[in-house]
């Protein structure tokens, strides 16, 4: 199922840039959030998809009895999903005050109101 | 806001419940799917449905503390939990076990990533309703 | 040895303190620090005398990287600690009542005492990387000491053009040090000297010393970067006289001698050196005489005595003996020599210009009468630098001459060119000792009075020494420098080479008549006659005076123009304050490089994998994955494609959730819980905040809209490229196996995510909930934090 994969973070990638470039500051965080959710699936996908097993050991053995999937990119990505989420925030409290404070959700028109 | 009496009402009913699991996953985390991110969001979520159904003040008071404090503490347990390592000449961070034989927690295993990941479900639902709180103030 | 480094830094914290109690007493309060550690390194000099070396290994810094803190002690180390804490002592001292209006003195002697522990610590420091450090906190100290006036415009300049030139010399030699340690095996300095052959012998051997001649190089004002020099006479007089006359410039030289042993004895080592130090050493004293003011006068003398020096390590790594140990001696005799008459004239211009208000020389006359004292330190360091017996700088102008005269190959030349440098000399100590104490009296800004006592008890002692060491050569030279030249000549276990040098060679005034006799007295009488004519030479030098306009220093003023000039440029072309150009400028290039890389490939290294023969069969086993693979893509064209905000919002929600489900499907359960948690809670924020506003307008137009499509879609196109590489890799072993294998009996958890997270990789997980942290204060401080209630 990689391919199919490849061809979702891919998207979610092309997605998260092209709103990204966009003037509203909506569409911005949007992508932001789509190119997070890329850059997670790709770390995820990349470590290999070879086991459904999750990387537990059942009681009073001492390795997983069946194949397990990798799971420090799992660490990774965990840490990474709840930073994600902070940062996201962190936009969107700065975009609500850069709202209030200018009154435009236009980044073109923001740009001018520094000076 | 949304004022739902039956948000409300399974809310009232949801929340200890909540509550409880959230704990429930940041202890068995260590064996099982679980523990201080996960446990620390589900508890934030659970503050978060209140404040939605009724509103931030009687979050707030739910929460007794302000989240900051939450925060700040949490980082304290969580860099402390490294330091017993320091005394023993050993790396920072060096984890230690107890293995309580009598009293209420025998058959227990209790250790230093036990603290360390109750700081992180602190700093969790801190910095989680901090924000929450505060952008559904403005 | 560590304390000896360590105390200057601790003392120069409560100099302040100690500046503000003592007020005027301050200065020979903390001149007690230098005068400590000059007695601390004196008792050390019957032992290196006699061939001893000291090592002490303070701590171990990286064991990984070989790299500690040890200090090593030898004749070489030693006779420059005694120079830094000697020198050291009567400029602190000195500079207490120099500096005694100035409302800055508390930090300039945090300054000057900082710079001397680094000093201290370069010259001492046994392991190379530990030598680096110093060697860039005496840029750095030396930096804060020439822009002590930092109000003028002209310090703040001479500063950071001293600091620029300076620091990328240190650039280049961290890289060549580097190297070294890496060829030679060891970044210890006494290992390093044990490995000559295998150093000189290796194929970066080249490259390597290419580096670290750069950074001795710029270090200690060599041709063509000695510009920096007479700029950074711009630091107060007491400044001067010590970063110039005896040590942070001979830092290089240091650098160079010490090294000497390790990687000199070629060809090319020989040469550079003789060749940059012998054009250093001509061009500076020709500058010198050229000069009218008293400091710039030293300051390009300097250059030339730090050429001579480098000329003299070059000529020790000669293959005939002879001329070696001459090369040697001579360099221990003129670096001793050269620091004592430097560092009193350096005073003594201070203390004329203290006293006058006047530093152009021709302008200056018939002071001896009013500042008796200060011309008597002034004649004696004179009478040295010119070379007349019976002064010790005499002692180190024949051996230089010897040690040119003894070379196997252009002895001529390089005798010719100590000839010269010799005979400007005399010039330039006829300018600065001679001319403003005698003839006619002239009028100046400020009438001269004698300075006080410890503004000519300094040099005078200085001055004194010179004597004293000329006519008992064998009593004091002997043992200050001869343990020096023994460690510029051979390595430290070389001990029946050491002691046969220490048994046969000695300092002395008289060589018997021979050549470099009759050279010395042909230079003194051609210096003497010269001076007599100075008008004259230098009225003969006008025509080629635009020589000096093209040097160095304008090629600096280029390059530091351009720099800056094409930093404004890429500036104004890059920032166009536009976010979607930068993101575009970004991920172009990375789609350009990576692409590139692609496409260089060979065969591209994708393995589909899919049983091409059951294909259906296989999609439809995992159906519940390709029905979340569309789910997400749905999700993703909705948040793209929708007017409303509600409903992009909930069509990030869709993908979020399809996310989650990927992570249900492959093993990660954990991941799957906090991206459920995580997707929920953003949802709430998004709500939470996009409630009020206003629907998107289309503000794009279709072209711009159509050229953001493609970028966005070459990016996505590389990124799934890479992903299918990615995936079609065999990795042989993963590290998290060992995760798993010890997640029990280490961690005590079985659950190998978590003790990953919070036992395996904790101090991770700690920076990670510190950057959650500083999010959620960022969040508190821009919404709670209003305008307008700044703190008064």
């Amino acid at each position: 199922m990689e391919p199919v994969l490849a061809i979702v973070i891919g998207a979610l990638y092309a997605a998260g840039i092209y709103l990204m470039m966009r003037r509203n500051l909506v569409k911005l965080v949007i992508g932001l959030v789509l190119l997070s959710q890329a850059a997670n699936l790709l770390i995820f996908t990349c470590a290999g998809l070879d086991s459904t097993h999750a990387a537990l050991i059942p009681p009073g053995a001492q390795v997983p009895e069946t194949s397990y999937a990798d799971p420090l990119p799992q660490a990774l990505i965990l840490t990474a999903i709840v930073i994600g989420f902070g940062v996201i925030s962190f936009t969107l409290a700065l975009f609500h005050k850069a709202y209030q404070t200018v009154g435009t959700d236009d980044l073109d028109q923001m740009k001018s109101t520094d000076t | 806001m949304m004022t739902s009496t039956i948000l409300r009402t399974a809310t009232r009913y949801l929340f200890p419940l909540l509550m409880l699991f959230s704990i429930f996953l940041l202890i068995r985390g260590h064996d099982e799917p679980g523990g201080g991110f996960i446990g620390g969001l589900l508890a934030a979520m659970s503050f978060a449905m209140y404040a939605l159904a009724y509103d931030v003040p009687t979050a707030r008071l739910m929460l007794r503390v302000d989240p900051k404090y939450l925060v700040g503490v949490g980082l304290l347990l969580a860099g402390l939990a490294g330091v017993f390592g320091l005394v023993w000449n050993a790396p920072y961070m060096t984890t230690y076990w107890w293995h309580p034989e009598t009293g209420p927690l025998a058959g227990q295993h209790l250790g230093t990533p036990l603290i360390f990941d109750i700081g992180v479900y602190l700093v969790v639902i801190g910095v989680t309703l901090m924000i929450v709180f505060n952008l559904a103030e403005e | 040895m560590l304390w000896a480094v360590v105390s200057g830094f601790l003392v120069a914290f409560i100099a302040p303190l100690v500046h503000r109690l003592g007020r005027r007493a301050a200065g020979p309060v903390l001149a007690l620090l230098p005068l400590g550690l000059f007695i601390f390194f004196l008792s050390h000099l019957p032992d290196v005398a006699a061939g001893e070396v000291f090592r002490h290994e303070a701590l171990t810094w990286s064991a990984v990287l070989d790299v500690t803190v040890s200090f090593y002690l030898d004749g070489l180390s030693l006779l420059f600690a005694l120079l830094i804490t000697g020198i050291g002592t009567i400029i602190v001292a000195y500079a207490g009542t120099y500096l005694e209006d100035h409302p800055d003195r508390g930090r300039f002697y945090v300054a000057l005492l900082s710079f001397m522990a680094s000093m201290l610590g370069v010259v001492l420091a046994d392991n190379l990387i530990t030598l680096f450090v110093f060697w860039e906190l005496t840029s750095l100290t030396s930096y804060i000491l020439i822009g002590f006036d930092h109000e003028k415009a002209e310090s703040r300049n001479s500063a950071l053009q001293a600091l620029l030139v300076t620091a990328l010399g240190g650039l280049a030699l961290l890289a060549g040090f580097v190297m070294l340690g890496l060829i030679g095996g060891s970044f210890e300095l006494t290992e390093l000297l044990n490995e000559r052959e295998a150093i000189t012998g290796h194929g970066l051997y080249v490259p390597m010393l290419v580096l670290v001649l750069l950074g001795a190089f710029t270090k200690s004002a060599q041709f063509p970067f000695h510009f920096w020099l007479p700029n950074a006479m711009a630091a107060p007089t007491p400044v001067s006289a010590y970063l110039h006359s005896s040590t942070m410039v001979k830092a290089g030289v240091y650098l160079l001698a010490r090294l000497s042993p390790a990687v000199g004895g070629t060809e090319v080592w020989l040469w550079t050196l003789v060749i940059v130090g012998g054009v250093t050493m001509v061009i500076g004293a020709y500058l010198a005489i050229q000069q009218v003011y008293l400091k710039r006068i030293l300051a390009y003398s300097t250059i030339s005595a730090l050429g001579v020096l480098v000329f003299l390590t070059g000529m020790a790594s000669a293959e005939a003996e002879t001329a070696a140990r001459y090369a040697g001696t001579a360099f221990g005799a003129f670096l001793l020599g050269h620091a004592l008459y430097k560092a009193t004239l350096f005073l003594v211009a201070g203390t004329i210009t203290h006293e006058t208000d006047e530093k152009d020389v021709t302008k200056l006359g018939g002071l001896a009468r009013a500042m008796p004292m200060t011309a008597f330190a002034a004649a004696l360091a004179g009478l040295s630098m010119a070379g007349v017996p019976p002064f010790f700088g005499f002692i180190g102008k024949e051996l230089l001459l010897e040690a040119a005269l003894q070379q196997a190959a252009w002895a001529w030349l390089l005798t010719a060119a100590a000839v010269v440098t010799g005979t400007l000399f005399i010039i330039v100590a006829g300018l600065i000792a001679w001319r403003p104490f005698y003839g006619e009296v002239r009028q100046t800004p400020k009438h001269p009075h004698e300075a006080p006592a410890i503004m000519w008890v300094g040099p005078a002692l200085l001055a004194t020494l010179s004597l004293l060491i000329g006519i008992l050569p064998g009593y004091f030279g002997t043992p200050l420098t001869m343990p020096a030249t023994a460690s510029v000549l051979f390595a430290g276990g070389d001990e029946a080479a050491r002691t046969g040098l220490l048994e046969e060679h000695r300092l002395a005034l008289w060589h018997g008549i021979n050549l470099a006799l009759l050279l010395s007295v042909g230079i003194l009488v051609l210096g003497v006659g010269l001076f007599a004519a100075h008008q004259h030479v230098m009225a003969a030098l006008r025509p080629v005076q635009w020589t000096l306009r093209i040097g160095p220093a304008k090629w600096y003023d280029i390059a530091f123009k351009s720099v800056i000039g094409f930093a404004g440029l890429q500036t104004r072309v890059l920032q166009s304050g536009f976010l979607r150009v930068y993101l575009a400028i970004t991920i172009l290039t990375m789609v350009g490089l990576v692409g590139y890389g692609i496409f260089r490939l060979d065969d591209l290294p994708v393995s589909l994998e899919l049983p091409a023969e059951n294909l259906w069969a296989y999609a439809y086993q995992n159906l519940y994955v390709l029905v979340t693979a569309v789910m997400i893509l749905l999700g993703t064209f909705g948040a793209v494609h929708s007017r409303s905000r509600l409903a992009a919002i909930a069509s990030l929600g869709v993908v979020g959730f399809g996310v989650a489900l990927i992570y249900v499907f492959y093993g990660a359960p954990d991941l799957a819980m906090t991206q459920f948690l995580i997707e929920t809670l953003t949802v709430i924020l998004f709500v939470l905040v996009f409630y009020h506003l206003p629907a998107f307008p289309t503000v794009s137009g279709k072209l711009s809209r159509g050229r953001d499509v493609l970028i966005a879609l070459s990016a996505g196109t590389v990124m799934t490229t890479l992903v299918l590489i990615a995936t079609s890799v065999q990795v042989q072993e993963r590290i998290s196996d060992y995760f798993v294998e010890q997640a029990v009996p280490l961690g005590e958890g079985r659950n190998v995510v978590n003790v990953i997270l919070v036992d395996f990789r904790s101090v991770d997980t700690l920076g990670e909930i510190v950057v959650l942290a500083i999010a959620g204060v960022g969040v508190l401080a821009l919404l709670k934090l209003r305008p307008g209630r700044k703190r008064a």
